[in-house]
C-alpha cells in the first residue's frame, strides 16, 4: 500500500514533470518561430538575392514585397538601381515627330544612365534590355526580389517644354494597417513614400542644376508602376518626344545620366531602413 | 437511231450547264466582294448607331435657365504656365442636384476654354454616364477617346485627372472621391502613366466613410482598389 502511494506519488512527478517540459518547449518553439522572419532579413545588402530571383506578384494579392522595413538599425549600405526604361515591345508609349518612340528613347537613356551609375559603384540591373514590354507587376517584381535597391523609371513625355526634365514620386497612399509584417501588393509602395520623396527631391535638384527650367522639386502623380514597388521609387519624365530633331533628345542623354547618379549617390547616406509604422526619417 | 439524236442532245445539255456554271462562278465572283462591302458597311452602321443611340442618351444635362446662376470655377492649364492647372470662373446655372451639377461642370470643362491650347482633355472625349455612391464615391464613365487621344506622358495624364478633380472639388461639395471609368470598364492606366485602378480624392475634409476610412482627411490623394463591384455600380446606374 505504502509502496502504492509512493509510485503514485511518482507517477504524478513524472506526469506533472513531462507537462511542463512539454510547455516550455512549445513556447521555445512559438518564440523561435515568431523571430524567424526578423532573423531571416538581417543580412545586409552583401547579401543581396540576385536580379534572376526576381519573384512576381500579383496584383490584389498579399505578397512578400521585397525589404519590408522591419526593426533593424539604420542601414545604409545599399548598392542596387533597378533601372525601368518605360514601355516597349507592343506599347510605343509617347510618338512624336519623325517616328520617335518613347520606348526607343528610354533604352537610350537607361544605358546612358546605367553607365554613369556604374562609374559611381552602383550595381544596375534593368528591367528590360530589348524590345521587350514587362508587366507593372514584373517590373516591380525585379526591384521588389532586392534587398535595399532604389528603382528609377525612365520616360518621355509628348508635353512640355523641350530640354526640361521632371521627376515625379508616388501620390500619398493611405497607411498600412497588416502587422503580419508582409506590406501589401497594391500598396508596396506606401512605406517607402518618406524615402522616394527625398530621393526625388535629390535627382530633381541635381536635374535642375543642369537643365533650366525644370521644376525645383520634385512633384507628385499617381503613378501606376510607383505603386507596387518596395523600395524608394521615383519616375524621370524627360520632355519631349515633340522635337524637330531626335538629336535634340540624344544630347540630353550624358546630362541626365551624370545628374541622376549625382542624385542616387546624394541619396545613399540618407537610406535608411526604417520603423515599421512606415513613418520615414 | 434514237442512240444518235441523243449524243447532240447530251452535247447540248453539256453545253448549257456547264455554260450555266460559268456564269454562277463569274456572278459570285463579282458579287461576293459587293456582298462583303455591303455587310463590313452594315456592321459599321450598327456600331455607329450604337454610338449614336448612345450619344443621344447622354447628351449633356442642358442647362435650366431657371436654375440659379453660380459662378463655378473650371480647371484647365494655366496661360502663364501649361505644367500647372488654373481656375477659371464661368457663370452658369447649376442644379441643385449633385449628379446633374456635376454632369453640367464637367460636360463644359470638356467643352474646353476658350483657347485650346490650355485644353486638359481631349476634344472629342464624352462623359457617358455618371452617378454617385451613397459613401460619397463619383463614378464617371468617359468615351475611349480620353484614353486614347490624350497625349501619353505623366504630366499630361496627371493634369487632365486633377482637371477633373479640381472642378468637381470647387463645385460639387458633396463629392469624396472619384472612380473613373473608360466606356463602363475599370482600366489599369490612362495613357500607360497614371494609374485608374483606384480612387481619386475630390474632397478630402468631406470626411472618412464608412466603407473607405482610409480616404479620409489624412490626406490620400490616390486609394488603390477599392472593395467596390464596378460592374455591379455600372448596371446599377444605367
Amino acid at each position: 500500500m505504502l509502496l502504492d502511494v509512493g509510485n503514485s506519488r511518482r507517477l504524478r512527478f513524472l506526469a506533472i514533470a513531462g507537462i511542463s517540459s512539454l510547455v516550455v518547449g512549445g513556447a521555445v518553439m512559438a518564440v523561435a518561430l515568431e523571430t524567424f522572419p526578423q532573423t531571416q532579413q538581417a543580412p545586409g545588402a552583401a547579401t543581396l538575392p540576385p536580379a534572376s530571383a526576381a519573384t512576381t506578384g500579383q496584383s490584389g494579392t498579399q505578397a512578400p514585397a521585397g525589404s519590408p522595413p522591419g526593426s533593424q538599425p539604420a542601414q545604409s549600405g545599399f548598392n542596387i538601381v533597378v533601372l525601368d526604361p518605360a514601355h516597349g515591345g507592343t506599347d510605343p508609349g509617347a510618338r512624336g515627330t519623325g517616328g520617335i518612340q518613347e520606348s526607343e528613347i528610354t533604352l537610350e537613356f537607361a544605358t546612358g544612365v546605367r553607365r554613369a551609375l556604374e562609374q559611381q559603384g552602383f550595381q544596375v540591373v534593368e528591367t528590360r534590355q530589348g524590345n521587350e514590354n514587362p508587366s507593372f507587376d514584373d517590373r516591380s517584381a525585379i526591384a521588389n526580389a532586392q534587398r535595399e535597391a532604389v528603382f528609377i523609371t525612365l520616360h518621355i513625355a509628348s508635353t512640355g517644354i523641350p530640354g526640361t526634365v521632371r521627376v515625379y514620386v508616388n501620390s500619398d497612399l493611405p497607411p498600412l494597417t497588416a502587422a503580419n509584417g508582409f506590406i501589401p501588393w497594391d500598396l508596396a509602395q506606401a512605406p517607402f513614400l518618406g524615402l522616394s520623396r527625398k530621393l526625388g527631391d535629390l535627382v530633381q535638384g541635381m536635374l535642375t542644376h543642369q537643365f533650366k527650367g525644370s521644376p525645383d522639386t520634385a512633384q507628385t502623380a499617381a503613378i501606376r508602376q510607383l505603386r507596387t514597388t518596395a523600395a524608394p521609387a521615383i519616375a524621370v519624365e524627360v520632355s519631349s518626344v515633340v522635337v524637330n530633331d531626335r538629336a535634340d533628345l540624344d544630347h540630353m542623354v550624358p546630362g541626365v545620366a551624370g545628374a541622376i547618379a549625382r542624385g542616387v549617390a546624394a541619396f545613399k547616406p540618407v537610406y535608411a531602413i526604417a520603423a515599421p509604422s512606415g513613418a520615414m526619417p | 437511231m434514237t442512240e444518235l439524236a441523243t449524243a447532240p442532245a447530251r452535247g447540248r445539255w453539256k453545253f448549257w450547264l456547264t455554260t450555266l456554271l460559268v456564269f454562277a462562278v463569274i456572278g459570285a465572283a463579282i458579287s461576293f466582294p459587293i456582298l462583303r462591302k455591303r455587310m463590313k458597311r452594315t456592321a459599321q452602321l450598327q456600331q455607329q448607331s450604337e454610338e449614336q443611340a448612345r450619344r443621344e442618351l447622354i447628351q449633356p444635362v442642358p442647362m435650366n435657365p431657371s436654375d440659379p446662376r453660380v459662378k463655378a470655377e473650371l480647371f484647365w492649364l494655366s496661360d502663364a504656365d501649361s505644367s500647372m492647372l488654373a481656375p477659371v470662373v464661368v457663370e452658369l446655372p447649376l442644379s441643385g442636384d449633385p449628379v446633374l451639377r456635376s454632369k453640367q461642370v464637367l460636360n463644359t470643362l470638356l467643352a474646353g476654354p476658350v483657347d485650346v491650347e490650355l485644353r486638359t482633355l481631349p476634344p472629342d472625349a464624352v462623359l457617358l454616364a455618371f452617378y454617385i455612391l451613397p459613401d460619397g464615391t463619383a463614378i464617371a464613365d468617359f468615351s475611349e477617346a480620353l484614353a486614347t487621344s490624350i497625349p501619353s506622358g505623366i504630366q499630361s495624364e496627371q493634369l487632365a485627372v486633377d482637371s477633373l478633380t479640381h472642378t468637381l472639388e470647387a463645385n460639387v461639395p458633396q463629392l469624396k472621391r472619384l472612380k473613373i471609368l473608360i466606356h463602363g470598364q475599370e482600366v489599369e492606366t490612362l495613357a500607360g502613366h497614371v494609374d485608374l485602378t483606384g480612387t481619386f480624392a475630390v474632397n478630402v475634409d468631406a470626411g472618412p466613410s464608412p466603407a473607405n476610412p482610409a480616404a479620409g482627411p489624412a490626406g490620400a490623394f490616390f486609394v488603390p482598389a477599392l472593395t467596390l463591384s464596378f460592374s455591379t455600380v455600372k448596371l446599377a446606374g444605367r
